[in-house]
């Protein structure tokens, strides 16, 4: 997960360069309009864990040495070391005091798709809300219940440690500015249910691209690089493409695909590795039918 | 005239070192090892036909890929000496030589359980889909930290 970390918080370098390159022009935390959250009706609790599985909070925000039933503690604690110091995830377990579980619906969906903390600070784009601005208010209600029928722990994470500027949330707006959207990534040709399901889950929850599209300097995504892989920012290994321009995964079945993220195995039965282990892990536990859907948009992005 | 000889002899001998370079990269350790992975591989496919029923139970291929994936397993960190960090795109991470002790005792474990269900010889499809789920666990354990992609 180090290197996961990493990878996610490359997002971080723009904290100040960002901040710099739009004039410190600081924007506001903004949170959704409240009516954003309104009339939802009764949370659907086995959708929600479903979210909770593609969202892979698991890979964060449990403790690091958990197996089996305690990867569902979400106690936080996790130690992620990168360049711009030490992040330590949150206690998102329902506990009043150490976790989330006295936070409205509208501050935890405030949360995950417009990146804003319970005091109205900006959060780190480490925690990849930039894909999880995405969710349906629904997806996001079903979330938020099915989180409060976990356990609760009363760890509590020690403060990030970054350095100066990292440790200046205000210079997040800039980042946020230029980078935060709830848009789609890429502009699909088909209208297939099944693409469009595909997409919302790679684009949204399963947040991919935040390991799998290369970043400019800034730490926002290269546009015309959706998905194409790269080098692993910290210099060990890399990211392979997953567009059907990659020479491996181009040649993989939309089967093959599915297959591979259920079981773990290449159709040649190479195993999972690296980082992608935890996803694969987590992306298992969806119903087949969502792995075909992501997999039916891996074939329909544009090669790279 | 002279010229062509001369072309041709350098053809030959790039033909020859190209030949004995492939000769001498067969018995290097990267290579050896990436061979019994694709064997370990090889060998996870012919479970999984059975356990998908593409193919049909067959207690002889089970064993066979059985004790191919315990032996394997067992030649596999033998493969790992210093100066084979890198190189014959190799996608072994550093973190092996920082942590061998880690590295073997996973080897180990890849062998040991593909041992005791040998020992316990699964019966039909359902038992062989059961071993995958058992040996694959020990496979992306081992990848997760210790295998690289570049
Ligand atoms: C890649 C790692 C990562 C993943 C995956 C992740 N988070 Fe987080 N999360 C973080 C980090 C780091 C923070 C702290 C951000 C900060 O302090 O600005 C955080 C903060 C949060 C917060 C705000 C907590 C607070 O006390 O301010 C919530 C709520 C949250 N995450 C929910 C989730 C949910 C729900 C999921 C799964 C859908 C998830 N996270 C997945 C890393 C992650
Ligand atoms: C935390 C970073 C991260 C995230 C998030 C992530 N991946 Fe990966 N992915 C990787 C890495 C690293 C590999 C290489 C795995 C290996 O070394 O075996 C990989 C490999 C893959 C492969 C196989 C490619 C190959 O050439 O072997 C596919 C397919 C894939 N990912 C799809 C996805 C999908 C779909 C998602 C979202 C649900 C996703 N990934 C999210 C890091 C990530
Ligand atoms: C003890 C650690 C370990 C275990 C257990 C392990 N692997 Fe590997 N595997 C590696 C390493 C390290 C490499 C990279 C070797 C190299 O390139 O030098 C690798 C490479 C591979 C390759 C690619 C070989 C090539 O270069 O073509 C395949 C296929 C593979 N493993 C399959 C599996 C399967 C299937 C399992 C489980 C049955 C498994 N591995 C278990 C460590 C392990």
């Amino acid at each position: 997960m180090a290197r996961t970390w990493t990878k996610l918080a490359a997002g971080v370098v723009a904290i100040a360069v960002a901040g710099v390159a739009v004039g410190i022009a600081v924007t506001k935390p903004q949170r959704q309009p409240a009516d954003h959250w309104a009339n939802l009706g009764a949370p659907d609790l086995a959708n929600g864990e479903k979210v909770f599985w593609a969202g892979g909070c698991v890979s964060c925000h449990a403790d690091p040495s958990a197996e089996g039933d305690a990867l569902k503690i979400m106690s936080g604690g996790r130690a992620l070391k990168t360049p711009f110091g030490t992040f330590h995830v949150p206690n998102i377990s329902p506990d009043k005091h150490a976790g989330i579980g006295g936070w409205t619906l509208a501050q935890f969906g405030d949360a995950m798709t417009r990146g804003v903390g319970d005091d109205g600070e900006h959060l780190y784009p480490s925690f990849p809300y930039g894909s999880y601005a995405r969710l349906t208010p629904k997806d996001i209600n079903d979330l938020y219940s099915y989180l409060k029928t976990l356990p609760p722990s009363s760890n509590v994470a020690l403060p990030h440690e970054l350095s100066f500027p990292f440790n200046m949330r205000i210079a997040l707006g800039g980042w946020k500015m230029l980078y935060l959207t709830d848009a789609p990534r890429v502009q699909l040709g088909s209208a297939d249910e099944k693409v469009k399901r595909g997409q919302y889950l790679v684009e949204g929850p399963g947040h991919c691209g935040e390991c799998h599209t290369p970043r400019d300097a800034l730490g926002g995504f290269q546009k015309d690089k959706w998905l194409a892989g790269g080098p692993d920012p910290e210099g060990k290994g890399s990211i392979p493409n997953i567009t059907p321009g990659s020479k491996k995964v181009g040649s993989w079945s939309e089967d093959d695909i599915a297959n591979y993220l259920e079981s773990g195995f290449t159709p040649d039965f190479d195993s999972v590795g690296g980082s992608m282990v935890d996803v694969q892990k987590n992306i298992a536990h969806l119903p087949k039918g969502d792995l075909q859907a992501i997999a039916a948009y891996l074939k329909s992005v544009p090669a790279r | 005239m002279k010229s062509k000889v001369v072309i041709a002899a350098a053809i030959a001998l790039c033909l020859g070192a190209g030949v004995a370079g492939m000769a001498s990269a067969a018995g290097e350790p990267q290579v050896v090892r990436q061979g019994l992975m694709k064997k370990v591989g090889g060998s996870l496919g012919a479970l999984s036909a059975i356990a998908k029923g593409t193919k049909p139970y067959d207690a002889a291929t089970v064993k066979a890929s059985l004790s191919a994936i315990s032996e394997s397993a067992k030649a596999f960190p033998e493969q790992f000496p210093a100066g084979s960090e890198t190189g014959f795109e190799t996608s072994a991470a550093p973190a092996i030589w920082q942590n061998m002790a880690d590295f073997k005792a996973r080897a180990a474990k890849l062998g040991s359980d593909a041992d005791a269900i040998l020992a316990s010889m699964p019966a039909d499809q359902a038992g062989v889909a059961q071993a995958i789920e058992k040996l694959g666990a020990d496979c992306s354990a081992c990848h997760q930290t210790y295998r690289l992609k570049r």
